[in-house]
């Protein structure tokens, strides 16, 4: 176990941030850390803390030092703080400020923007380790395993990554916010997780997987736009943490692939060919594709009301002030400010979806989202080039942003994936169609039988193409504790 | 804004508020039609309100006394996610012209006042039940409640951030009551109003900013426990059944007059002039309060409290411009003061109690009406306990003395009640008569020994109970001269001096909301740094901050 009272932070916490000689932070850290451990502790079932797990530590930022793979127990994972070498003479990139040398430190007006958004930023992190905590019971394999404590123990890091800015540059409601972000926890009656999505349970390996892919997506693009900050730190840090973000959607992407792999496989190994000859597939013991596109219609509409409202006062303010930019606001061909311009917002009127101009300060979330919808769109293709290659005739597709919303102007209506909006009875009457089922999602929960054995896997799930580190296929990733 | 404003509300329309009646506990939910604005331009998110709202809002704690008098304590709550209320819709403060902020922030003051005070008048308890974010006016709602209970779940607050996001103030009594009811220290209280998150958890209990904190595990059944515990002990003595409060006789007129039952209002667009008469009784009062009862709404002491109260509230929004509203009265008084003894002597039954406390929230309506106000205590009138009250709450009164040519109507007299010493006090907490003899209180034991005669106008000038008595060959030049001087000020200068000049003696709560605050928030309301081209309140939502002048006034 870790020694709480002699840690020494620069051995034990990698760093880049001078942590042993902040007294400040060290002081900060010293309280909370004991308090991490214990949710950590609490969290993940037993076994698997004991067990030894082949991961990925970030011990510093350069390229050989951000990927350093061993066996490890997660308790005993080196959640470091590391920020992106700071870039000389950084401009604030957008807003009022545009053009100024960025913060090195908060500006006193901005603080409790500032302040509101890393704790928005930092709820998550933890809340999606809650929402996976009983996965690894259920694992497909030793490799799928292997990912999910990788995922999970970053996310553990970036909740680090937060609380370091929380506790640098927020003082003593820094110290209370930290604090508060263990108190929080996904789903809990007493304290739940601030946004809807985290608190939402992830109940099987392909929600695990579609979180991964979607929500996780979300995440890479708010950190994107954090990482734009004019305040200097935060921009910082997020850009290490887009570095392992891109881990997580590789997770994602490849399980989803592997399910519909290891469907098509079956389905032409029996010679199927209709992909809604659902039971017969079932009974091969894989996800039929339908089912897929169902889960896929569920993440990606929770993912979308991540976004928040299309027409957002906060983000307006958060982007004037130079806090939070657009996804990939150096590249966009603008002058950074907006004050005059406007941006096409979809909504709804008179019972009709309809497209508006409104002032493109006002639609930042809007903005955020339809570069979220074209990266998400990616990873779709590349599945479906497996189903085409395998000669079945089908076509996964990503709803319209109208279907299935409970956030934003599409939350007051109902619409079809199509985007054609529906009476709420035709909505209750279809739903099943759309969505996962209690049916769907029994069955989905029929297959989660563990395979521990290495380099087996599940029925319903492929092995994949390449191992991690370069691992061969039958590397034990996981060395479990059985007690 | 040229649709008529209208106050008075079908219980069964309403568009934002659900209630539920549980025997002593009433359940008031708060549930904002976001497209359910008075006005357009503007959505109503995350339950922010605009003067719709807040009308259904008066009608609901009205009803909530005269039809729902078993209800002992009601809980206010939320029936959103995640917000309690937002507070006043911005939006809508920001396209509002400065009458209407005023107007609106006025009315809904009054709003608060009038629940606040149902536990000591009428023995109705509010609770806050506090979940989600509770901030601006969302946050002076809880404030006005008798108790309030929040959330333990690390995300719900209660915050007061019109200072750091808007450059206006918490107006409608934030500011007040967290230093006079709440007593807040005033360094707590300076970092509160200064930060724009707010206090959440157990700091909101430990500052007073809050009454209790409650795990969210047990929030919900806690609320319900509370809220039977003080219906429990409430000492409000139980009452089958109330009465209902159906819909005014009431018929607009093109000229912007209005006919009520008992009150006519003649308007004089011209003349920026509004008269208002108050028709006395003409039948004999009711027997006991159990014929009261029976009549109900239809009862002429209640009947005229409900139609005063309108004509003043749609003069008030709808009428900007007549500035000077001349009161008379035209009646028996004996009869009158008969209809008010049966209220007086049976104070201890609830209807009673609840239509006298209702006449003292009427004559607090007119005392902060910001329209220049004169009674003309005119042959045939019945200033008589109640209505005589209005001789107090205006700015001048003129008597007629002696008898007048061709007019064989009863001579004008002035008579004082029970009720002009003490069940109507002002804001002040003294009564009117208190007030306008702070320097010589001698005069009120002698008014009150004269109270139930009939003064005429040598006697009641004596008494001092009005300005100037004038005979028949002076009063038609006065009046009209008085009428036209008076319609031809400013009207700033009229309404700030008037709003000094009413209220002498002590400050309280409620004076220093009316004065201090609401004078200091309608300032800010016209000041650049708030309402000018980019003035924080014109900005907000456009992300772009509003642009300070830095100097000091």
């Amino acid at each position: 176990m870790l020694d709480l009272i002699n840690v020494s932070y620069d051995t034990q916490i990698p760093n880049n941030v001078g942590l042993s000689s902040d007294k400040k932070v060290l002081k900060a850290l010293e309280r909370w850390h004991p308090g991490y451990i214990n949710w950590w502790n609490d969290l993940i079932p037993q076994n698997f803390q004991e067990s030894m797990v082949y991961l990925r530590t970030a011990v510093s930022v350069d390229p050989k030092g951000w990927a350093k793979f061993d066996y490890v127990k997660m308790p005993e994972y080196r959640w470091g703080v590391l920020l992106a070498p700071q870039v000389e003479d950084r401009r604030i990139p957008m807003g009022e400020h545009a053009g100024e040398l960025a913060w090195q430190e908060v500006p006193g007006e901005y603080r409790n923007m500032l302040k509101r958004l890393i704790v928005i930023q930092g709820d998550t992190e933890p809340g999606s380790v809650e929402q996976q905590r009983f996965l690894g019971l259920t694992a497909p394999s030793l490799y799928d395993m292997r990912n999910l404590f990788q995922v999970n123990v970053e996310e553990g890091r970036h909740l680090w990554a937060m609380v370091y800015l929380l506790f640098k540059y927020f003082g003593k409601d820094g110290r209370e916010e930290a604090d508060d972000l263990l108190r929080r926890s996904s789903g809990s009656e007493e304290a739940p997780r601030m946004l809807g999505a985290f608190n939402e349970e992830t109940p099987d390996w392909l929600s695990f997987f579609m979180f991964t892919y979607f929500t996780d997506r979300d995440g890479k693009m708010q950190l994107e736009s954090l990482a734009q900050s004019g305040f200097d730190p935060l921009s910082r840090t997020c850009r290490f943490m887009l570095t392992e973000e891109a881990h997580h959607m590789f997770v994602g992407e490849t399980g989803v692939g592997r399910t519909i792999q290891a469907t098509l496989d079956a389905m032409n190994k029996a010679g199927i060919t209709d992909p809604y000859d659902i039971n017969k597939i079932r009974e091969m013991g894989v996800i039929d594709l339908p089912t897929i596109q169902k889960k896929l219609n569920l993440h990606y509409t929770l993912s979308l009301d991540l976004f928040g409202q299309e027409v957002s006062t906060n983000a307006a303010n958060a982007f004037n002030s130079g806090i939070k930019g657009r996804y990939m606001e150096t590249r966009i061909d603008d002058d950074h400010r907006l004050q005059g311009d406007t941006y096409v917002v979809r909504t709804v009127k008179n019972g009709l979806i309809v497209a508006e101009d409104v002032p493109a300060l006002t639609a930042i979330n809007m903005r955020l989202r339809d570069d979220y919808v074209r990266d998400a769109a990616g990873g779709v293709g590349r599945w479906n080039k497996l189903i085409e290659k395998s000669g079945i005739d089908f076509r996964l597709t990503l709803p319209h942003e109208a279907f299935h919303r409970q956030i934003g102007v599409f939350a007051a209506i109902k619409a079809d994936p199509e985007g054609n909006i529906i009476s709420d009875d035709e909505w209750e009457k279809r739903r099943d169609e759309w969505l996962p089922s209690k049916a769907d999602g029994d069955f989905i929960t029929s297959l989660m039988k563990p395979c521990f054995e290495p380099g087996k896997f599940a029925s319903w799930i492929a092995a994949p193409k390449v191992g991690i580190d370069n691992k061969p296929g039958d590397f034990e990733y996981v060395k479990l504790h059985m007690a | 804004m040229t649709k008529r404003i209208e106050f008075q509300v079908d219980p069964a329309a309403y568009r934002h508020w659900k209630i539920d009646y549980d025997g002593a506990v009433a359940n008031l939910t708060m549930d904002v039609d976001e497209n359910g604005g008075l006005f357009d331009g503007y959505q109503l998110k995350m339950n922010s309100y605009d003067l719709g709202v807040d009308i259904e809002l008066a009608d609901i704690v009205q009803r909530m006394r005269f039809e729902h008098p078993e209800v002992k304590v009601v809980v206010m709550r939320s029936g959103k996610d995640r917000i309690f209320c937002a507070g006043a819709n911005i939006r809508m403060l920001g396209g509002a012209k400065h009458t209407h902020k005023v107007n609106f922030c006025k009315f809904t003051n009054e709003t608060r006042n009038t629940f606040e005070a149902a536990e000591e008048d009428s023995g109705q308890k509010y609770i806050a039940a506090v979940k989600g974010a509770c901030a601006g006016g969302g946050y002076e709602l809880a404030l006005a409640c008798n108790h309030i209970m929040l959330t333990d779940d690390s995300s719900s607050s209660v915050s007061l951030p019109e200072v750091p996001l808007l450059a206006v103030l918490p107006g409608t009594g934030g500011l007040t009551r967290v230093t006079d009811k709440r007593r807040v220290r005033r360094d707590r209280a300076d970092v509160f109003c200064s930060t724009e998150e707010g206090v959440r958890g157990k700091r909101a209990a430990e500052w007073r900013l809050v009454d209790e904190v409650i795990p969210n595990s047990k929030f919900d059944e806690t609320v319900d426990r509370r809220a039977r515990e003080f219906a429990a002990a409430s000492t409000k003595a139980d009452v089958a059944q109330g009465i209902a409060l159906g819909p005014l006789d009431r018929t607009f007129h093109e000229d912007g007059s209005v006919t009520y039952s008992t009150v006519e209002v003649q308007a004089n667009r011209a003349g920026r002039t509004v008269t208002i008469t108050i028709k006395g009784p003409e039948a004999k009062p009711p027997a006991d309060m159990t014929a009261f009862e029976a009549q109900g709404d239809q009862a002429w002491m209640l009947r005229a409290a409900r139609e005063v109260d309108d004509a003043i509230l749609h003069l008030r929004l709808n009428e900007p411009e007549l500035g000077l509203m001349v009161w008379k009265t035209q009646g028996d008084a004996e009869v009158l003061l008969a209809h008010e003894a049966l209220l007086m002597t049976n104070r201890d039954h609830w209807l009673a109690n609840e239509v006298l406390q209702y006449w003292k929230r009427v004559l607090k309506r007119v005392d902060v009406t910001s329209r220049s106000m004169v009674a003309l205590v005119e042959h045939g009138s019945c200033f008589a306990g109640v209505l005589a009250e209005l001789l107090f709450a205006v700015d001048r009164s003129y008597m007629m003395e002696d008898e007048f040519e061709g007019d064989n109507r009863p001579i004008a007299a002035v008579t004082l009640s029970d009720a002009n010493f003490g069940p109507m006090p002002m804001a002040n907490g003294l009564t009117r008569l208190a007030t306008r003899f702070l320097g010589e209180p001698e005069a009120v034991t002698a008014a009150e020994a004269r109270k139930d005669v009939g003064l005429e106008a040598e006697e009641a000038e004596a008494a001092g109970l009005v300005t100037e008595i004038l005979d028949d060959i002076d009063w038609e030049d006065e009046i009209r001269i008085f009428l036209e001087e008076r319609a031809s000020f400013s009207p700033d200068a009229m309404t700030g001096m008037e709003a000094n000049l009413r209220f002498a003696g002590p400050e309280t709560m409620e004076t220093r909301i009316f004065g201090r605050l609401t004078a200091w928030q309608n300032w800010i309301f016209i000041r650049p740094n708030a309402v000018g081209e980019n003035g924080a309140l014109q900005r907000y939502g456009t992300g772009v901050r509003g642009e300070y002048n830095m100097e000091r006034v």
